[in-house]
């Protein structure tokens, strides 16, 4: 029997939350646990085995000198990096950091910033290393997880569109919230992969996957903005998990400047 | 019929073993969903619909039909968002095929107007009538009684007048009602439209209508016709977008479009779908499902090597230039039915019947043989 492929879980700048959504698969862990050997998942175990390893999953993003040397180490010990939400993705919300002056921020939050030692901005591991997959969002949802990781097992592309959250909104036989209620929604400017889960229950979409493929956040603001939507508001709106990501970040400069 | 026997009706395509599904009221708004009771329909509500906004109010009136075409269509019903096409699990050095086709329940769509009895018989055209037969399409639409009802109030955004779609039922029905309601006099006209139909009449209690009914019915069927919410000149659309494609106006709709897909999943005729496969962990078993896709996607237009319609412009040029132009070449009827949909539902607020009203009213006449989008 071929040995099984060695899977390590790595943790940066985050909250845990998108590594125990992999704790949280529990029919589905066993099975996971069966096809794979983990060799190092901090919040399950202490016991690390060396590497190096067929697949890394990296969560949190990157906020220090040390975190930035740590990454290239993982990425030379690993046959596949594969990052799990918006944090190592694109910077997560302390990457609203990037939009101010670090140093003020420090010298606001901390009693001793002297102790505190940290890189000006907080950057995606893709800024970094090569990076085989992203996993998007915040936090990132269990069944994707394990299809990408299922797809890792058996040599195929995982089922991952990138396409708007409205199309899953249909696929759910959702109504849609903006036209029906007057209420705002980034669903057309976001990554699919919650399966439109706050239009599902009346609220709007919030973002946490990030920009769509070809996203035009652009035209969504001029919507909004004749829906009445304020511009501390719309900047609220683009700004917040992945307020450093491509598309949601440009439009939010955009709109500063304005 | 007496409008208490609308009630009866509803239990007589139940006791046949139908599941009747119709408009009801969900979410501040009228969607499609099962209907046990007359009681369910949603009574005295008035729906405005224009671009990007659609609003429901009660009005206390006891109409039962006094809204226009729902949120949603029937195509889930017919054409489902997902479904499981095959399944396999491995077994030595083969494959055992484990897929079976789930029971398809009888169905009654119930109060379906005339421009999605047009779409209907557009996806029957093409997934039935081609060169490939959709089967499962099949199963669920031979399962289908359908009951029209004639539109009495068009809505904001629909246009059936100008694609010759409604608002009139002509063709496709078991049964078609139009809703008499005036100063005290509530009734309904009913007629059959197949054997089916008649059969299911002789369960109800009816009486002849009226010569006053009669002239009735017809000065309401006038009147919508007179009242749509938008008028589209579709004569010789084929060519005058086939002549455009490289108009500037593909630039400036593609700069308000996100490329969503809402227009697509609502409109009742768009059929296109895409292939996901699913495995389990160890790799013995495997599905393969079928889903809702959109030309407005990227992977929608992926060949070998990379998709083909990158940009908004192309991908909205794409959804326009087929349903109104390239369609009728494709399948010989124009793909839209005037329903309206598309424009309320695009959550950016952009009307079909405006972008090809722009092209046609401009002196641009713009064609390129060779197009990379
Ligand atoms: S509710 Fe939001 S996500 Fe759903 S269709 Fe409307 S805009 Fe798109
Ligand atoms: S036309 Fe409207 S509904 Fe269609 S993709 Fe563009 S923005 Fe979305
Ligand atoms: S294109 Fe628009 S108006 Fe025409 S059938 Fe489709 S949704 Fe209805
Ligand atoms: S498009 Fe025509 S048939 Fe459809 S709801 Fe409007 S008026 Fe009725």
């Amino acid at each position: 029997m071929k040995a099984k492929p060695k899977l390590a879980v790595w943790k940066f700048a985050s909250c845990d939350g998108c590594q125990l959504s992999l704790l949280d698969c529990e029919d589905e862990l066993l099975a996971v646990a069966d096809a794979v050997h983990i060799a190092n998942f901090p919040e399950a175990s202490r016991a690390v085995v060396k590497g190096p390893y067929d697949l890394s999953l990296v969560e949190g993003s990157i906020t220090t000198a040390h975190d930035a040397e740590r990454i290239h180490k993982i990425r030379r010990q690993s046959k596949t990096v594969i990052t799990i939400g918006a944090c190592a993705t694109s910077g997560g919300i302390q990457a609203l950091k990037n939009f101010a002056d670090h140093t003020d921020l420090i010298r606001t939050v901390y009693a001793h910033p002297e102790y505190i030692s940290t890189l000006p901005n907080s950057t995606p591991i893709s800024d970094h290393i090569f990076v085989d997959y992203e996993l998007r969002g915040c936090p990132i949802n269990k069944e994707q997880l394990l299809e990408v990781v299922n797809a890792f097992l058996n040599g195929r592309k995982p089922a991952m569109p990138e396409h708007s959250v409205c199309l899953d909104c249909k696929l759910q036989g959702n109504l849609c919230v903006m036209v029906a209620h007057g209420t705002p929604c980034l669903g057309p400017v976001t990554h699919a992969g919650c399966g439109a889960l706050c239009p599902s229950y009346n609220r709007g979409c919030y973002g946490c996957f990030g920009p769509k493929e070809n996203a035009n956040p652009r035209a969504l603001t001029v919507h909004l903005q004749e829906m009445g939507v304020q511009r501390d508001e719309l900047l609220r709106l683009y700004r917040s998990f992945n307020a450093y990501h491509s598309e949601f970040r440009k439009e939010s400069e955009r709109i500063e400047q304005e | 019929m007496e409008r208490a026997e609308l009630g009866h009706l509803i239990d007589v395509l139940q006791r046949e073993g139908r599941e009747v599904v119709g408009p009801i009221f969900r979410n501040q708004a009228i969607d499609i969903g099962p209907i046990t009771t007359e009681a369910d329909l949603p009574i005295g509500c008035v729906d405005e619909q224009e671009r990007a906004t659609y609003r429901l109010t009660r009005n206390g009136s006891a109409r039962v039909f006094g809204f226009s075409e729902p949120a949603a269509s029937f195509k889930p019903y017919i054409f489902p968002q997902r479904q499981r096409i095959a399944a396999f699990r491995r077994e030595g050095r083969g494959f055992v095929d484990e897929h079976h086709e789930e029971p398809i329940p009888r169905l009654a769509l119930f109060g379906v107007r005339a421009c999605d009895l047009a779409a209907i018989a557009i996806l029957d055209r093409i997934l039935l009538e081609g060169p490939y037969v959709d089967e499962s399409y099949r199963r669920r639409r031979e399962s289908c009684f359908i009951v029209a009802v004639n539109c009495a109030q068009p809505g904001g955004t629909c246009f059936c007048a100008s694609t010759q779609t409604g608002p009139n039922c002509t063709f496709g029905y078991d049964l078609v009602l139009t809703e008499l309601h005036a100063k005290g006099n509530h009734r309904f006209l009913i007629e059959a439209g197949s054997p089916d139909g008649l059969e299911i009449l002789e369960h109800l209690e009816l009486s002849e209508p009226t010569d006053d009914d009669i002239d009735f019915a017809r000065r309401q069927r006038e009147h919508a016709a007179d009242s749509m919410g938008r008028e589209m000149n579709v004569h010789g659309l084929t060519e005058l977008l086939n002549d455009n494609t490289q108009h500037s106006r593909w630039d400036d709709v593609a700069s308000r479009c996100f490329n969503c897909t809402n227009c697509t999943l609502v409109c009742p005729t768009c059929f296109c779908a895409t292939i996901e496969d699913t495995t389990s962990f160890d790799g013995k078993q495997a599905e393969r499902w079928k889903r809702w896709d959109s030309c407005f996607t990227l992977d929608h237009s992926y060949v070998h090597g990379g998709a083909v319609r990158v940009s908004s412009r192309a991908r909205y040029r794409q959804w326009l230039t087929h349903k109104f132009g390239t369609w009728k070449e494709q399948f010989g009827m124009l793909g839209c039915v005037g329903c309206g949909r598309c424009i309320t539902w695009c959550p950016a607020g952009i009307d079909v019947v405006e972008e090809i009203e722009a092209i046609r009213g401009s002196d641009e006449k713009v064609r390129e043989e060779v197009d990379h989008g």
